[in-house]
């Protein structure tokens, strides 16, 4: 679905003016980062780029991403996630933004007299702790909660550090990029880390054990009573539950709920010898019409308010308009560092350690010091 | 000598011409990489950095292979008596504190606990700059120890087995070295569902086998079993590929021989330890070569099967190495593992060398 509206969008283009042909070229996604690394080190990268966001800033320090020269006010009003800045110059800009939600059941909540929250009020860290207890004490369900830590990969740093954030902690300081130290080993950190050890002693999340089938299936099979995942899935519960469902936000451990923002980009090459062309086709392709094209063809979260409205799923009154204020409300960059690919592979480990019953404060330590290794051996990271 | 190296040198043109594009491989492939990581071993090099490489000595080894000792004594409270925790231990201060920002002990800086002792009152504490690395090395080494000889021992039982003149013998020795060509990571895959920790193979038929009796274990999700399910799944695997080597190795023992055994009066037991085994000498050197060989590159199965959890349980050299070299864009903590990982299997095949030499 998605090639047929990015077809659309080049033929468009190509039909549209006689300077410029685009051309589409794709790779399993499992295996992409790797082929433009790969590219990029024989120098034959294509002239636009899809980058995943927080993998932008990486590439951007090592030079294989161009600055993007398209005008500022085209990207006025846009979500904050779908805008890759880096260094105070936009590299790379997405068609859609992609959010975290609790998945949860009217009904399931009404029976066990849990309030809904609402973006305003939403759960806090100890009334969430309550629920899951409340939840699994009826007995009802193999797991009050699913987390996912079956998909072990991005998803971890994806799903995850919203809990840190909101608790206070997070992967690096973010004022200078520089040290982990007191950010993801602070107190509020181990405090953090303490509570999400506790999840899985108390067995109230389903362990990195977890069959990948239940994570897919579990919460539509009535396996688990609420479920963290994404608004990729939101059509598939819908067709489920109806409307029984809802999409509740992300619980306030202290600093505000939280979840992860930046989806998959559009950036220019830097080794391209059609930098012009390649602003040309991404600048004639952010419109209203190809957003709500996209998001009606594969369900992301289009990033205008205006493209919402003419969307099938986030207009007003559309069932997953929600996610749209959720995006807007509780969406959280991940750290915005070319360090982002080790910090959240060192971030892997150590919440995977901290379930597997690991010593909290030595798997935060542990990592805290790979992290501030690797900003060392790279100089910092040449962050402004 | 100087006629047969003028031989090999120049009067062998063909010779030459026939094994060039070998050489050519090997050296492309081979000889040359492993030149370039030992020297990257010395540098910061990473995957792709806008900053220049940098020579940085041996830092990347003391970085790697840096280890203390520290001695705690017990906490005493302000009578002088131990500070005991719930269970009457003695309780000691944290590590943290000496560790983590303490300008008395600079050469502790950054290390972790690896694994401590007790003695006496005291409580010795043995750091590690890198404590993931030390328990790859340590796994890697249980790791051979437990399959080289497990493996070899039990190819050679099967080549005995099949090594017999019975009718669909072919079926068996078909059957044994099925394993060995099917790809590690589809075998991977299917033993990652065949140890599944709920309803897995595995213990469904422990389950049935014990009438209900077994537990289900995790297999792969639990510390203590990880690493012996991994190794049993490779044994399995390659068994089948050594098994065939014996088997050449059986069948260029003379027939004559057993025959002087036979009338010679020789029980089925001695004709195996004065006829068979002697006659597989070779044979059994380049076996556990082999075996030892592929046992230290351990890769395909932690990539697939555990990603080196849990708890670090299933971590190894090579999987660290990739993980670093490659996935952390360290090229150059990559290229140190691969290094270290070269001295260790060059030195233990030189000792398989020497034990095994012909002693004349």
């Amino acid at each position: 679905m998605e090639r047929t509206v990015l077809t659309k969008i080049v033929d468009d283009f190509n039909a549209s003016q006689s300077d410029w042909r685009v051309m589409i070229e794709q790779f399993p996604q499992a295996a992409y980062n790797d082929s433009v690394v790969a590219a990029a080190l024989s120098g034959e990268l294509p002239d636009i780029l899809d980058v995943d966001g927080p993998i932008m800033p990486n590439w951007a320090w090592a030079g294989y991403l161009a600055p993007l020269t398209i005008d500022p006010d085209v990207l006025e009003g846009f979500l904050p996630g779908v805008i890759g800045t880096w260094n105070d110059k936009i590299y790379s800009v997405g068609f859609w933004d992609a959010a975290l939600a609790m998945f949860a059941r009217k009904s399931v909540l009404e029976a066990n007299g849990i309030r809904v929250p609402t973006l305003d009020e939403p759960w806090t860290g100890e009334e969430f702790d309550e629920i899951l207890v409340t939840l699994k004490d009826t007995g009802e369900y193999d797991y009050p909660l699913n987390i996912g830590m079956a998909d072990k990969g991005e998803w971890y740093p994806y799903a995850f550090p919203p809990y840190l954030w909101s608790s206070g902690g997070d992967l690096v300081n973010r004022e200078t990029y520089q040290t982990a130290e007191e950010a993801l080993n602070s107190d509020a950190a181990i405090k953090w880390g303490e509570w999400w050890q506790s999840l899985f002693e108390r067995d109230l999340v389903p362990g990195p054990s977890q069959r990948l089938a239940d994570h897919q299936n579990g919460f539509a099979e009535g396996k688990y009573a609420l479920n963290w995942t994404g608004n990729w899935l939101a059509l598939s519960s819908l067709e489920t539950y109806g409307d029984d469902l809802l999409f509740l936000p992300a619980p306030d451990f202290g600093e505000g709920g939280k979840i992860g923002a930046g989806s998959w980009q559009f950036a220019v090459s830097a080794t391209s010898a059609h930098q012009d062309g390649a602003n040309a086709f991404i600048e004639f392709a952010l419109k209203d019409e190809y957003f709500a094209a996209f998001s009606d063809g594969i369900g992301p979260i289009p990033p205008t308010r205006e493209a919402a409205a003419m969307s099938e799923y986030y207009a007003a009154g559309a069932p997953m308009e929600v996610f749209d204020e959720l995006s807007e409300r509780q969406g959280t960059l991940r750290p915005v560092t070319p360090g982002y690919v080790v910090q959240s592979l060192v971030f892997q480990k150590a919440i995977a350690d901290i379930a597997n019953g690991a010593n909290v404060v030595t798997a935060l330590d542990t990592a805290v010091d790979e992290i501030n290794a690797d900003i060392q051996n790279n100089a910092g990271y040449g962050h402004n | 000598m100087a006629v047969s190296g003028s031989r090999l040198l120049s009067s062998n043109r063909a010779g030459w011409t026939m094994a060039a594009p070998a050489f050519g491989l090997i050296l492309l492939f081979i000889i040359l990489p492993f030149t370039l990581a030992f020297g990257l071993s010395f540098t910061n090099q990473r995957l792709f950095s806008p900053n220049p490489t940098q020579w940085v000595g041996m830092a990347n080894f003391d970085q790697l292979l840096g280890v203390s000792a520290l001695t705690l004594e017990p906490e005493r409270d302000d009578a002088g008596e131990i500070v005991r925790d719930d269970a009457g231990a003695p309780t000691y201060p944290r590590l943290r504190g000496y560790t983590r920002n303490n300008p008395d002990y600079p050469n502790l800086v950054g290390k972790q606990e690896w694994f401590s002792f007790q003695y006496g009152e005291s409580r010795t504490y043995v750091l590690a700059s890198d404590v993931v690395f030390m328990k790859a090395l340590i796994n890697t080494f249980i790791f051979v120890l437990v399959v080289a000889p497990l493996q070899g021992g039990i190819a050679l039982l099967l080549a005995l087995m099949v090594n017999q003149k019975l009718r669909g013998i072919n079926v068996f020795r078909a059957v044994y070295f099925m394993p060995v060509v099917v790809s590690i990571v589809v075998v991977s895959l299917l033993w990652r569902f065949i140890y599944a920790g709920d309803n897995g193979l595995l213990n469904n038929v422990l389950g049935w086998v014990t009438f209900g009796a077994f537990q289900p274990v995790d297999w792969l999700g639990n510390p203590d079993t990880a690493l012996p399910a991994i190794i049993a799944m490779s044994i399995w695997q390659a068994v089948g590929f050594h098994m065939v080597i014996w088997l050449a190795g059986l069948q260029t023992i003379s027939p004559t021989l057993y025959e002087a055994a036979n009338i010679e009066g020789a029980t089925r037991f001695q004709a195996f330890r004065y006829v068979t085994w002697p006659g597989l000498r070779n044979t059994a050197v380049l076996v556990l070569i082999v075996i030892t060989m592929q046992a230290f590159a351990l890769f395909a199965q932690i990539d697939v099967m555990t990603k080196g959890g849990p708890l670090d349980s299933t971590q190894t050299m090579v999987f660290q190495a990739v993980e670093r070299g490659y996935r952390k864009q360290d090229i150059a903590a990559g290229s140190v593992i691969s290094v270290i990982l070269f001295l260790i299997v060059l030195s233990i095949s030189l000792i398989q060398r020497y034990l095994t030499r012909e002693k004349t």
